[in-house]
């Protein structure tokens, strides 16, 4: 059984973390950098008073930060990929490092620093400025092929040949 | 303000006062349920909660914060004093992909020292023997 493959490059994972994820469009989310070459890929979630956790303080509920931590590792994943299938997200570990600035955007980058054919490890940090001062600290496993499902809507794709057993 | 909020929750046994004062918690629509053993936390089906709309599968950032919300808020009902504890680590396992339905949460408390708390959290949806996703969370209490 042989189906479409689309190959993956940046305007295709731009596409699909764009369009393609309801809950960033409502966070704001964008997509700031692809770095294919390096398997990393950066995100920008701009502050916004409804996102807050601490009416006290206005910081960021951490909520708002494990989105865009989850998502920004998911990007860095499928620019690994060299043909698109779906991908999951098996487990993430955050690590709150400082409160977040209220009233500043906050920035994450990820990198999937190794990759098996099932499965991709992924660093990510979120911080405002200097990623060597970073907010939150994430290490995270994703599943690679997790659904049969396609991956975009209406291209043929089967979404690749995993299973998720 | 936030501490009169959980004053009064702690008076009346309603929490659902925290969420007005929460505007993330808003955001998400987050509903609060006094349960015996705690706080339920329920989170209603909502298109802006979806990551994947072609499974359709809700975003798991919005899992993650169901979980440590869960967490924070089962630790207030439990503890006497009115600070709102910060999280300190946060892990959390993606066990089965998570239907856009109405969700649910809520944490058990493993460790209750003076300083942190360790809770454990559980997330699922129409059977709470299959949850959609564990986690645990640190935090700090002061």
């Amino acid at each position: 059984m042989s189906m479409p493959e689309l190959p993956v490059d940046e305007d295709l994972v731009r596409r699909i973390i764009h369009d393609g994820i309801p809950h960033c469009k409502e966070l704001n989310t964008s997509l700031v950098d692809v770095d294919i070459a390096n398997r990393r890929a950066t995100m920008k979630l701009p502050y916004d008073k409804k996102l807050v956790g601490n009416p006290a303080t206005g910081v960021l509920h951490g909520g708002a930060i494990t989105s865009v931590i989850d998502t920004v590792c998911g990007a860095a994943l499928m620019a690994s990929l060299e043909k698109l299938v779906a991908v999951a997200t098996l487990d993430l570990r955050i690590d709150y490092l400082r409160p977040a600035t209220p009233e500043k955007d906050v920035l994450a980058t990820a990198e999937v620093y190794r990759m098996t054919r099932r499965i991709a490890f992924i660093r990510a940090t979120a911080y405002h400025d200097d990623p060597d001062d970073p907010i939150a600290s994430c290490a995270g496993a994703f599943m690679i092929g997790s659904s049969e499902k396609p991956v975009l809507p209406g291209n043929g794709s089967d979404g690749g040949g995993g299973d998720a057993a | 303000m936030l501490p009169d909020a959980i004053i009064k929750a702690k008076e009346t046994g309603d929490y659902n006062g925290l969420i007005d004062e929460i505007p993330y918690l808003r955001f998400i629509g987050l509903q609060l349920r006094t349960t015996d053993d705690g706080i339920l936390c329920e989170l209603p089906a909502n298109p802006k909660l979806i990551g994947n709309p072609l499974l359709p599968a809700m975003h798991g950032g919005v899992i993650g914060a169901l979980l440590e919300s869960a967490a924070i808020i089962q630790l207030l009902w439990a503890q006497e004093t009115v600070k709102v504890p910060k999280t300190i680590d946060f892990s959390v396992d993606y066990l089965r992909s998570a239907k856009p339905v109405q969700t649910y949460a809520q944490g058990i408390i493993t460790k209750h020292g003076r300083r942190v708390a360790n809770v454990r959290v559980e997330a699922w949806q129409d059977d709470r023997a299959k949850p959609v996703a564990a986690a645990h969370v640190h935090l700090l209490l002061e």
